[in-house]
């Protein structure tokens, strides 16, 4: 459980755009997450807000392509 | 039982743009100072500032500070203190010259030197036309000075305390502060951070609105500490809407949507801009804009089943110049407002942006209060700098890139006050047997309350309540209402609930202790707006539509104690120039 505290924690950010991103995503897929897309996550959230946020619009693609899957997620919303 | 204790020269709460400027200062001068952040220092909402930061550099061309003064002074409407402003515009090339030298990638001219931009409100020769005077990063100046000024800190060996939150101040018998009560996320635990030197450096409150531009932190915490603390909040009715947010996310869409042709429609698909602006139109200043658009929604023009939004129109520009010129903005409608803005329009609100007022101090970043003789007195220990401070250099109305000014110049002058200070023998006091327990007593009513009020409703009432009643646009009755339903709100929020007890990251405890913040903010704020009887700046009232300067040159202090006001007077005396006199503030 501690693990899930955390990320939720690390899902407030300093843009709004993230806030609400991650929010919904929270909401809807963080429970059920497996371990590997929750430490996928967390590698994405590491992430410099405006880098993140690129990530999530479309506007770049991650260097690190096992980060995908998860990132398809944000990107659906 | 006894509360873990840590000993500080300086405790720093906030690490963004101000918190971090006055850190290095500090750090640089080898004192102890720990930095107290909720969040990671580099996800602070600096890092949202994209349009720059205000100097009078004259790169491109001819700029002076004197000049910038009577700008910022004339934004103000005539409530920014006039010594402070001086204070402000004339370090302004200093400061951005640091930070330079501290590495930040502005962008530049072909000959090498910073470029600038122009940017509202910004001109040369007291109001004759627009001058460039914005530095920036790209769009990612906030970013930008966030990563600069934190690397630095790591340079200077600033501790950290990453995810910890302040809780609150402690006072001592003779009312000096001596630290902060916090909490660590990831233990639960609770500690005091004793300190000869305390500065707020927590930023802005902009979620007390139900519509607003502000990330999720900005919460009001240092001005919630602040009014437990006894101490008063200044100008809180003062708060800067920008008239484009996303209806129900309050995404900015920023002012060149309208600079390239976008125009504002109503649900008559009448361009309204032209009855309230005939020759500007949609590119009026933005208090203007977000009173037109707020009187339409009120006058029942207003689009959508509630009528309560207006409509962005682009179409028109076609999807090239949408995709060439105003990159990002079809994504961010697509995403936030569920509109392909090159084929709809968007839906868009008066959004809360900016907060004017904060915790009253001075141009050395010293927490300030009546003296009860006509003047002030300084409270021994407790600084404050950045939005969270009302200094106050933005007065009715902050002008645009003045914002991240302010956090350099005034986050570096506390720091520097704070030296002079420790040095001059501010030591550190004793701490009392009961220190803390008033903090301890609100976390235990937290963690046994088996029942209570939701968090989360209370927090959206409060957003309504505010947005309704308190917004763009004020009426009598609606903001008598609005002070009723805002004490109301406020005594339910002392009897909060959370069913997760846990001590490891429990956002649920966090979230009502954040709220406890917002509550003072919004109190403060609607019984400021309630009281001030006429029209100045981002305070607009209906029925005293005009600005009072017999009655009301001066700036309000509520105090949590009994909702008292106060007033104190405008500084109208500048440095070392003459005033400015008052005039009607006409674009
Ligand atoms: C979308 C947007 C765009 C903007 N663009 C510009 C611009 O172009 N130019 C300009 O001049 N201004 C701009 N502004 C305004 C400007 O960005 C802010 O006023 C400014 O960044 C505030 O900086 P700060 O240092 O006061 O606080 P913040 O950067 O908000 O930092 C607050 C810090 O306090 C910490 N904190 C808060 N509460 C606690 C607590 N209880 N315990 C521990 N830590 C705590 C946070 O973790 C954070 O580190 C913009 C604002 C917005 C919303």
């Amino acid at each position: 459980m501690g693990e899930m505290d955390r990320v939720r924690w690390h899902c407030r950010r300093g843009l709004l755009e993230l806030d609400l991103v991650l929010a919904a995503f929270v909401e809807r897929h963080l429970e059920r997450l497996d371990r590997r897309q929750l430490a996928i996550l967390e590698e994405l959230l590491d992430k410099p807000d405006n880098d993140l946020l690129d990530l999530v619009m479309g506007r770049a693609e991650p260097a690190d392509p096992s980060l995908q899957p998860v990132l398809e997620m944000l990107r659906t919303g | 039982m006894a509360i873990a204790k840590r000993e500080f020269d300086a405790v720093v709460v906030g690490a963004g743009g101000s918190g971090l400027r006055a850190a290095l200062q500090l750090a640089e001068a080898n004192l102890r100072v720990a930095v107290l952040s909720k969040v990671f220092p580099t996800r602070s909402h600096t890092v949202a500032a994209q349009g720059g930061v205000s100097a009078s550099l004259g790169n491109d061309e001819q700029d002076n500070w004197h000049w910038h003064m009577f700008d910022t002074v004339k934004g103000s409407d005539y409530l920014g203190d006039q010594d402070a402003i001086e204070f402000m515009c004339r370090k302004a090339g200093e400061v951005v010259y640091e930070l330079e030298h501290f590495g930040m990638p502005f962008d530049r001219l072909e000959s090498g030197k910073i470029y600038q931009r122009p940017f509202g409100g910004h001109t040369s020769n007291y109001g004759e036309r627009p001058v460039k005077r914005a530095c920036a990063a790209a769009d990612r100046t906030g970013h930008a000075m966030l990563h600069t000024l934190y690397q630095r800190n790591l340079r200077a060996r600033t501790q950290f305390f990453v995810e910890w939150l302040a809780l609150d101040l402690i006072r001592d018998a003779e009312g000096d502060v001596i630290g902060v009560v916090a909490l660590e996320m990831e233990t639960g635990e609770v500690m005091i951070l004793q300190a000869r030197a305390t500065l707020l450096a927590t930023g802005g409150a902009g979620r007390i609105f139900a519509s607003s531009t502000n990330a999720f932190i900005n919460t009001g915490d240092g001005l919630g500490m602040v009014a437990r603390a006894g101490l008063p909040l200044q100008d809180m009715e003062f708060y800067q809407f920008h008239p484009t947010g996303v209806y129900g996310a309050g995404v900015l869409i920023t002012e060149g949507v309208r600079g390239e042709g976008g125009f504002l429609l109503n649900k008559n698909g009448e361009r309204f801009m032209e009855r309230y602006a005939p020759t500007v139109k949609d590119l009026a200043s933005r208090d203007v804009v977000s009173r037109a658009m707020a009187t339409e929604i009120k006058e029942g023009r207003g689009c959508g089943k509630d009528g309560d939004y207006i409509l962005l129109k682009l179409d028109h520009l076609g999807p090239e110049i949408i995709t060439k010129r105003l990159p990002g903005i079809r994504e961010i409608a697509i995403r936030f407002a569920n509109v392909d803005p090159v084929k709809e329009p968007i839906p868009v609100v008066p959004t809360a942006h900016y907060m004017m007022g904060g915790i009253p101090a001075n141009y050395h970043g010293q927490v300030v209060v009546p003296d009860g003789r006509g003047g002030e007195r300084v409270i021994k220990g407790l600084y404050a700098a950045g939005e969270c401070a009302c200094v106050s250099v933005h007065g009715a109305n902050r002008l645009g890139c003045n914002s991240l000014l302010d956090l350099l110049v005034f986050g570096k002058s506390a720091g520097e006050r704070i030296v002079e200070d420790l040095k001059g023998g501010l030591a550190h006091k004793k701490l009392a047997k009961d220190a803390g327990e008033a903090t301890m007593a609100r976390l235990a009513r937290l963690d046994s309350a088996t029942s209570g009020e939701s968090v989360a409703e209370i927090g959206a009432e409060l957003r309504r309540t505010m947005q309704l009643h308190c917004g763009v646009f004020r009426f009598p009755d609606s903001l008598a209402e609005g002070v009723k339903k805002i004490l109301d709100i406020a005594e339910r929020a002392r009897r909060t609930f959370i069913r997760d007890k846990s001590s490891v990251f429990n956002t649920a405890r966090i979230e009502a202790l954040e709220l406890d913040n917002l509550v003072e903010t919004a109190v403060a704020t609607m019984i400021s707006a309630e009281a001030r009887k006429e029209s100045r700046g981002a305070h607009d009232r209906s029925d005293y539509p005009k600005r009072d300067d017999g009655n009301w040159m001066k700036h309000t202090l509520w105090y949590k104690e009994g909702n008292r006001l106060e007033y104190k007077p405008v500084k109208l005396k500048p440095l070392t120039v003459e005033a400015f006199e008052p005039k009607a503030r006409v674009y």
